[in-house]
């Protein structure tokens, strides 16, 4: 059975002084497996984000719904983690704090919390810097919080929204490293949005593209590339194959972008 | 000269800020004692000094500073306890803002001090009428303060909470109030200096203790050093309040400062 599943859901912003409606999504349907790690793949514009904040309840569907184990999503909720693009830690609160913010919302002892903020801030590699507030952090670490918050609360589906699209090429692979070598561990069911290629292809086990503005699903490519994957992946034969397929039909789709 | 928005060292900032004070009191002194200003109008800062004394030491000038500072924090108190929720409700509830804002801003034009007449009338000449006008000069400000700045809330922090499992309550507790409470903290401080012109006003007429009663009993006795004096007391303790909320913010709110 599948984990998360997305019927029919098409999204439509009402223009703005009498403009006209934006249709950002066309329905959509996308039915996602347990423990799978799925990239979402498209230009900018194309409603990446708009799709994803349904999912996660942030944003309400114009038409369809969106079951996650086979109950509707009415609202946003514990159960479907998020990482944003932007940096949303809470700048009041520690790094150790962040990542205990939803532990506590649920009430979980005070001990408890203590041992699972520990086992995350090792797991993002920022031991020594629990007690450090957000702004004295770089990006690449304020994501790492951000995702370690998420991972925290065990829910049943992550949900990330160009995490890396901010931070420099460098920081970016490292970071997709860190995510890939958590994903090997627990396999979570993962749903990654972004606009680049090779990020999507080295992270995921599936590469959904869609297609430029109103956004629709233009082709579902699986990843066979095994697992565990190092960065040396990237200049292998078959992911340069991948790469250049890809690169293909999201290149149409910029163009059709443009065009508009 | 020095660049823009270059900073300054502290020693620079401490001594340029103290200069400041001493050129202003030079010209003072030249002007009152070089003759150029008439000792009916305006007493020289050694005049103003000794008037200051004798206010301390002969005519208890010491209780009038202590009930102004009563009445003052008392109203500003008040004042805080009932607009600072207020104003949270209406920052993070729509509706209560569609219902209060259109009154509040209305209110807020309204000038306590032409609100002491009317007060004498409703509460007397006592204490009641003091903090009330304080309260009505300061309510109104920090309820529409407040709420503006927790209306501006980051919408990815709201919402950052939500995906970790907050409830419509819990994100007011836990992301509205602390997100906010350095500014909510900033416009207590604000609003305070100003609850100290209500206080003077309200002491000004119809009332027998407080800085602003003596400074008006001076006025009848043309005793321009007193009065002075009562003029700067309050820039001083201003001046110390402003410190102090200064500091309890940086103890408060490390995170601003990192
Ligand atoms: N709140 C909104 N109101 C109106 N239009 C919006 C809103 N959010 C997104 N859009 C529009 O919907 C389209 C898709 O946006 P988005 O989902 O953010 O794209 P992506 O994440 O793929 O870059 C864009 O054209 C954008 O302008
Ligand atoms: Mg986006």
């Amino acid at each position: 059975m599948s984990k998360l599943l997305i019927e029919g859901v098409s999204r439509v912003f009402p223009g703005v002084h009498g403009g006209a409606p934006t249709r950002a999504l066309e329905p959509i349907s996308l039915s996602v497996a347990a423990n799978d790690f799925i990239a979402i793949l498209g230009p900018s514009g194309c409603g990446k984000s708009t799709l994803l904040r349904i999912v996660a309840g942030l944003d309400r569907p114009t038409s369809g719904r969106v079951l996650l184990d086979g109950r509707a999503v009415q609202g946003p909720g514990a159960d479907r983690g998020m990482v944003f693009q932007s940096y949303t830690l809470f700048p009041w609160l520690t790094v150790a704090q962040n990542i205990a913010f939803g532990l506590r919302e649920r009430g979980v002892p005070e001990t408890d919390r203590q041992a699972i903020v520990a086992q995350y801030v090792e797991r993002v590699g920022l031991k020594g810097f629990e007690r450090h507030w957000p702004r004295q952090l770089s990006g690449g670490m304020q994501q790492r919080t951000a995702i370690a918050r998420a991972l925290a609360n065990n829910p049943e589906i992550m949900l990330l929204d160009e995490p890396f699209g901010a931070l420099d090429t460098q920081t970016r692979s490292l970071m997709q490293e860190l995510l890939l070598d958590i994903w090997e561990r627990e396999r979570k069911t993962v749903l990654f949005v972004t606009h680049d290629i090779e990020e999507a292809i080295f992270l995921a086990s599936r590469v959904v593209v869609m297609s430029a503005r109103p956004g629709r699903i233009k082709s579902d490519v699986p990843i066979d590339l095994p697992h565990p994957r190092h960065y040396t992946m990237k200049t292998t034969a078959d992911f340069s194959a991948l790469k250049a397929r890809l690169t293909e039909e999201i290149r149409v789709e910029v163009l059709a972008a443009g065009a508009h | 000269m020095p660049r823009p928005l270059e900073p300054v060292g502290n020693a620079s900032r401490i001594g340029l800020g103290i200069a400041f004070f001493v050129l202003f009191v030079a010209g003072w002194a030249i002007a009152t004692l070089g003759g150029f200003v008439s000792a009916t109008f305006l007493a020289d800062p050694l005049t103003m000094l000794a008037d200051g004394w004798t206010l301390l030491t002969r005519f208890g000038f010491a209780g009038d500073i202590a009930i102004t500072v009563w009445r003052v924090v008392g109203g500003f108190v008040l004042a805080a306890a009932v607009a600072v929720p207020v104003g949270i409700l209406m920052g993070a509830y729509k509706p209560v803002e569609a219902f209060l804002e259109p009154f509040v801003s209305f209110a807020r034009y309204l000038p306590a001090s032409a609100f002491v007449p009317l007060l004498i009338l409703w509460a007397g000449i006592g204490e009641t009428q003091k903090l009330l006008v304080i309260f009505i000069g300061s309510v109104f400000q920090i309820i529409l303060m407040v709420a503006v700045a927790v209306g501006q809330t980051r919408r990815d922090l709201v919402e950052a909470a939500y995906t970790l499992g907050c409830g419509e309550r819990s994100v007011v507790r836990r992301v509205l109030v602390p997100a906010n409470a350095p500014e909510i903290a900033e416009i207590l401080r604000l609003v305070l200096g100003w609850a100290w012109t209500y206080v003077i006003v309200a002491e000004l007429i119809g009332s027998s203790s407080g800085i602003g009663h003596m400074i008006i009993d001076s006025q009848a006795l043309l005793a321009t050093g007193q009065m002075i004096f009562g003029i700067i007391v309050i820039g001083l303790i201003g001046l110390v309040s402003d410190f102090l909320f200064k500091a309890a913010n940086r103890a408060l709110f490390p995170w601003k400062l990192a």
